[in-house]
């Protein structure tokens, strides 16, 4: 009997130890990725990493030094134009969905629309907005790839609005309505504001997904070799440039493409940490 | 103060579902009366018709007429106002997790445009002193939030935030019945506290709760309402045969 028992308890701490080790495991192997490609960025990147790279524009083949400032400048002016046109239009769609709109055969049209946009090749994108915007205007602008990012976020914003805005507790809803608010108030100051860390992270997904893309800015912001800071006029980013050095047969401009790389990834890291720790500055003891 | 509330041939629905049958019943004002009854019994329908809250669920639906005070609430005023004027504490508490102690108390106030800072903190502290929770709170007001208070905290503060906006009945769904029995036993001292300014309605599973904070007591069973007299009586010698075997344990 009591031999039993203590086999039977050292079974248990096996599987015990065998399921905590799994999951070790596989924690591993989803990080891994994330950490050698890090770590193999700033091995390429941090060498030809100067001040020169922040505060000089390209130079020609040949020359030495020179940076990508115009690019890091024109990449910050077309997440900003598209996170204005993406941010407000996903979380509206988002309240639309979750709150005004439940049910109805409009939301559903507008779920499904949403989840198809999102499946769009980034570079179907930009040919869209080539058509819709470019040639109207008759020619490449930084203003037209800011609206092929803001519209690659509303869906990713737009329905990571919707869920959060799901998971807010029913009684929450009660007990403003409870206390003789109007729906609408009641959604966007009590409903929206207990949701909104959740929302903060979704525009941060979408901003983060965009920051990176280069498909959809090849027909509309174009690229630049020179400062422009624009809407106007085409605009450098840092995927456009990674792109043209890396494919390039120079070995400098190989160095700077794998720098520019290891910027744009430190720089999408610096901005979202930027947005979690000033969002999370006015968040008050115990609250979930 | 508190006003009473004449309810006159009221039947509500959820769906196909008839929950309240010809509901006919005078509140008397000032006082805390009692629902009781077993469960899906239509009490705490019957107390959501009485701030339109029953109409929030899209397929609920009810007829009848509500007197407030005098006031028609279903023919001449709109759900806001009501919902202003009679306020509820909901079984679970609810305080809104993401604000502080101070602006869950305000919310009421805040959201439908109020913004003097003084008159602000004067009432805060005069309802949080009315739920017995001042002492408690006072000096995390600004720091804390609601979600951050333990279950009877919570509780506490969800009726302060009800009696911040000044209403004239106070409806409580079960405000105990996921309380421990210390905040229990101080819930029931605030109930019979607050019925010198306010007309209470509880609804409650618990009959001993009955006997102690109301005066008046109501059995509903299957969406009607078997016996309304008070609350000596309904415990002591109740005129209804159902009333009695429900009272005494042989049902529910």
């Amino acid at each position: 009997m009591r031999d039993e028992h203590q086999l039977r308890a050292k079974l248990r701490t096996l599987a015990d130890g065998a399921a905590t080790g799994l999951a070790v495991l596989a924690t591993v192997l989803v990080v891994a990725p994330l950490v050698a490609i890090f770590v193999y960025l700033v091995y390429k990147g941090s060498v030809s990493l100067n001040w020169a790279f922040f505060t000089h524009n390209p130079v020609p083949v040949g020359e030495v030094g020179g940076g990508m400032a115009n690019a890091i400048v024109g990449s910050a002016i077309l997440l900003g134009v598209g996170s204005l046109i993406g941010i407000p239009i996903g979380i509206a769609g988002g309240i639309f969905l979750a709150e005004f709109g439940r049910g109805t055969k409009l939301a559903n049209a507008i779920r499904f629309t949403a989840d198809v946009l999102n499946g769009v090749p980034s570079i179907v994108m930009g040919i869209a907005v080539y058509s819709l915007v470019v040639v109207p205007q008759g020619h490449f602008s930084a203003f037209s790839g800011g609206v092929a990012l803001g519209i690659m976020m509303i869906p990713t914003v737009c329905r990571t609005t919707e869920e959060m805005l799901l998971m807010v507790p029913h009684a929450v809803r009660e007990a403003a309505l409870a206390l003789g608010v109007p729906n609408w108030r009641s959604v966007l100051s009590i409903t929206v504001r207990t949701a909104s860390a959740g929302i903060i992270t979704g525009c941060m997904l979408a901003f983060a997904r965009v920051a990176g893309e280069t498909a959809p800015l090849i027909f509309t912001a174009f690229g630049n070799v020179g400062w422009s800071e624009k809407l106007s006029e085409p605009i450098a980013a840092l995927p456009l440039q990674i792109y043209v050095y890396a494919l390039s047969p120079y070995d400098e401009w190989h160095r700077l493409a794998w720098a520019g790389a290891l910027v744009l990834i430190v720089l999408i890291v610096l901005a979202v940490s930027l947005v979690r720790y000033v969002t999370s500055r006015g968040v008050l003891k115990g609250a979930s | 103060m508190g006003v009473g509330i004449e309810v006159a041939n009221l039947n509500a629905w959820y769906g196909t579902n008839h929950t309240l049958q010809d509901i006919d019943l005078n509140i008397p004002a000032n006082h805390a009366t009692a629902l009781i009854g077993p469960s899906g019994c239509g009490k705490s329908t019957f107390v959501r018709c009485l701030n339109r809250m029953h109409e929030t669920n899209p397929i609920a639906r009810v007829t009848g007429t509500v007197l407030i005070g005098g006031l028609d609430i279903y023919a001449d005023a709109k759900p806001v106002e009501i919902r202003r004027r009679v306020g509820m504490v909901f079984q679970r508490p609810n305080p809104f997790p993401t604000m502080s102690i101070y602006d869950n108390v305000a919310a009421g106030l805040k959201l439908n445009g109020y913004s003097n800072h003084h008159v602000l903190d004067e009432i805060v502290e005069k309802s949080l002193k009315n739920s017995a929770l001042w002492e408690e709170v006072k000096d995390d007001l600004k720091k804390k939030s609601g979600a951050s208070l333990s279950g009877g905290q919570q509780q506490r503060l969800c009726i302060a935030r009800a009696l911040a906006v000044d209403p004239e009945v106070l409806l409580m769904d079960e405000p105990a019945s996921a309380l421990d029995p210390v905040s229990t036993s101080k819930i029931e001292d605030l109930i019979f506290q607050l019925k010198s300014q306010y007309t209470i309605v509880i609804v409650t599973h618990n009959m001993q709760q009955a006997a102690r904070v109301a005066e008046k007591t109501g059995f509903f069973l299957n969406g009607r309402m078997v016996e309304f007299d008070s609350t000596h009586k309904i415990f002591t010698n109740p005129s209804d045969k159902r009333t009695e075997d429900y009272i005494t344990g042989r049902f529910g």
